[in-house]
């Protein structure tokens, strides 16, 4: 089962390692992983999307609050959040696919960001299964790059 | 205001601590901070190998209840460190080990002895820094210091590159400790405690397993006087031996693979454990789908990580040993003056008929020197009052199981790691911690010549520790696995006659004998107690002597081998 997990480190070199290192020897394999800074810039947060049983993540959750740099974690509730990644697409596109392409784009509320004679760049944001329908639409094109970030995710409502 | 080099203010920090002693193994990146500790009135024990100093200095840790504190320099230095570190880790031993580190400007670019023990040593730490700023120091040595030495105790360790120690610093500089994310949980829920209470007055077959936590936060009296007033039977892990004493009518010793048939017994029987401080170990509970079928578990543990691991917790509660069994101390007598005093005679009844049932056993008739009768000569002729250092193999288990402890940190043994080569430096710091105790090594043939060098730092700073070697020409713990589970094929666990012991401690200026007869023992460790040196004495044991009783891996701990049963096999 698919586990969203948000947790709050010091921002400080290594942090990110001993985590990651921590899933690696306890044997979990991190699935989707987004870090960067948060309003305050000492603290930053690390989103991951982990794939195990329940009693393995409360058991990794309680593994992860021993490490020193970790101060808080929270494991969100996937009915109750937002959730985005971005990911870029280089396709194929001539001057009879582009119109095609154009729509299809626009359908998603993409955006393109880089037109060349040959490709064009595509911007997406959303949850995994938005991109993923763009991405299957566009495959037929001749996807020649797919860059993704890791997925981030908040609880909705006040609560935090 | 006067300025200090990053070296000096490393030792002062360590004077601010407390330290009065550090193990350690000076090279090129730790010359500095050795210059400093020149002119520093912390003692200083220069050890042989940096093994033997992470382990005196967990020794030192073990007997003391204080951090112990160790100093390597970098690459091998560091690296040579890490199996101690491990060991400590496992154990929940509070340790600081300092390591020196190549240049802040050649970190990075494999310079001659460089390695990256912060990396190397992360998943074996509690915590650990790489310190980039000689003004990092006051603040890194406080929280490091902190960190070992609170909640679930563990190794610190701190890379200090070279020029670190070469800078310049304020001598008054200091910043407070900042660790947001560090709060362990001392106090238990009172709810909890007081569920716990419930049931423990309403459990017909209660056991306590009492763990290493019971010891390392000093909760040993309060474990003795909760048991007076609930009379309930106390079992230990091989950590916890000592925090209940064995010569009790209550002990049950310890459980487990190699514990007493009659502690396992009575898990099996339990209807409640009173978990504390423990793990539960897979060298305890054996198949684990079949430990305790009818008890449920209050699992008392500081590491909220330890509860639930391994086995389904129907009362968890996290906290200090000492401060959650105060409250289900005063819970439970609140309970029963109210409710009444539970009858539990058929159980205590029970729990005597096991401990006549299934005794430890071994041949005393024999004419052979049986290790068992070796240990409890030692008890003996000690009065129990000694400090027991093991090692690790069949020597460990035999002085667990025929050694009688009594009193807490009165047990000094590599339990979660199984580290060979342990005893003996683990006794220097022991030695180290308490002078005015006898200290002794119960070791095995195989483990000591993994750190026998050390005995000449014990020599050296006249360390006069007591070395018993069960000597059997085996690597012995493999052996009997090989001669239960392999056809007797002895691959590779013969070491027989492959050193004159003796000749060996004579050479670094200690004293040897040798035990070749039954009737020689009594004397012999009443001669190596009275002589003021090292003694090492050479006992000749009855070479394919097992360990017995033994839970098979992967069996449950109900089913135990005995002699009687392998006989022939």
């Amino acid at each position: 089962m698919k586990h969203i997990i948000s947790v709050l480190v010091e921002n400080k070199a290594g942090v990110l390692a001993k985590i990651s290192g921590l899933f690696s020897r306890r044997g979990f394999n991190i699935e989707s992983l987004a870090v960067g800074p948060t309003d305050d810039e000492k603290i930053s947060r690390i989103t991951m999307e982990v794939n195990a049983e329940e009693h393995s993540i409360e058991q990794i959750i309680k593994q992860l609050y021993k490490l020193i740099n970790v101060i808080k974690i929270q494991e969100l509730d996937p009915s109750n959040i937002v959730e985005r990644e971005l990911v870029l697409i280089k396709v194929n596109a001539d001057s009879k696919t582009r119109p095609e392409i154009l729509e299809t784009v626009s359908v998603f509320r993409a955006n393109i960001v880089d037109v060349a004679k040959k490709s064009l760049m595509i911007e997406i944001t959303g949850n995994s299964r938005k991109v993923r329908a763009l991405e299957d639409l566009l495959r037929p094109f001749g996807i020649l790059e797919l860059v993704r970030t890791g997925k981030i995710a908040c609880s909705r409502g006040s609560k935090y | 205001m006067a300025k200090i080099t990053g070296a000096q203010m490393i030792i002062k920090c360590l004077k601010e601590e407390g330290v009065e002693v550090i193990f350690g193994y000076p090279g090129g990146k730790v010359i500095p901070l050795y210059d400093a500790l020149f002119d520093s009135d912390i003692r200083h024990i220069l050890v042989r190998h940096e093994q033997g100093a992470v382990h005196a200095a967990d020794g030192y840790a073990r007997v003391t209840g204080k951090t112990g504190v160790c100093i390597a320099t970098s690459g091998p230095g560091a690296t040579n460190l890490v199996t101690g570190i491990a060991n400590a880790y496992m154990d929940s031993i509070p340790m600081v080990a300092i390591t020196g580190q190549v240049g802040t400007a050649q970190i990075g670019t494999d310079a001659f002895q460089e390695a990256d023990i912060t990396g190397i040593a992360a998943p074996v730490t509690k915590h650990n820094y790489l310190v980039k700023d000689v003004k990092e120091l006051p603040r890194v040595i406080k929280e490091a210091f902190r960190i070992a030495s609170t909640g679930r105790p563990g190794p610190v360790l701190i890379d200090i590159p070279v020029d670190i120690t070469t800078d310049l610093i304020d001598e008054n500089f200091k910043v407070d400790i900042n660790l947001p994310g560090y709060k362990p949980t001392l106090k238990g829920n009172l709810k909890q405690v007081k569920q716990a209470a419930k049931k423990i007055a309403e459990s017909k077959k209660p056991v306590i397993f009492a763990g290493g936590g019971v010891i390392s936060s000093g909760a040993s009296d309060i474990l003795r006087k909760f048991v007076k007033v609930s009379k309930i039977p106390v079992i230990t892990s091989l950590l916890g031996m000592g925090s209940f004493p064995e010569t009790s009518e209550l002990s049950l010793s310890m459980a487990g693979m190699h514990g007493t048939k009659y502690a396992n017994l009575a898990f099996t029987e339990a209807d409640l454990i009173i978990a504390v401080g423990v793990r539960f170990d897979d060298r305890v509970t054996g198949k684990l789908s079949e430990f305790a079928p009818n008890a449920d578990i209050i699992h008392i543990d500081i590491d909220p990580a330890e509860i639930g691991k391994n086995i389904k917790v129907l009362v968890p509660i996290v906290g200090d040993a000492r401060i959650v069994l105060t409250d289900l101390k005063n819970e439970y007598e609140n309970y029963i003056e109210k409710k009444g005093v539970p009858d539990r005679k058929e159980w205590q009844s029970r729990i005597k008929q096991l401990k006549k049932d299934y005794p430890l056993k071994y041949d005393r008739n024999s004419s052979k020197v049986k290790p068992a009768y070796v240990v409890e000569k030692i008890y003996e002729l000690t009065g129990g009052d000694a400090i027991i250092c093991t090692e690790v193999g069949q020597n460990q288990m035999w002085a667990a199981q025929f050694y009688k402890f009594t009193e807490p940190r009165t047990l000094v043994s590599s339990g979660g790691l199984g580290t060979m080569g342990f005893g003996l430096p683990a006794a220097i710091g022991a030695k180290i911690g308490m002078p005015d105790k006898t200290v002794i090594d119960i070791a095995g043939d195989g483990s000591i010549q993994m750190v026998s060098q050390e005995l000449s730092t014990a020599v050296t700073n006249k360390i006069n520790i007591k070395i018993m070697l069960l000597n059997n020409g085996y690597l012995g713990m493999v052996r009997q696995w090989q001669e239960f589970f392999f056809k007797k094929r002895y691959s590779q666990t013969c070491i027989y006659n492959c050193v004159d012991f003796v000749k060996l401690v004579e050479a670094y200026g200690g004293v040897g004998l040798r035990v070749k007869k039954k009737e020689e023992v009594e004397g012999a460790i009443k001669k190596a107690l009275e002589i003021n040196n090292l003694v090492l004495v050479d006992f000749w044991i009855d070479r394919e002597e097992n360990v017995y009783p033994m839970v098979a891996p992967g069996s449950p701990i109900s089913e135990m081998l005995e002699s009687e049963m392998l006989e022939g096999v």
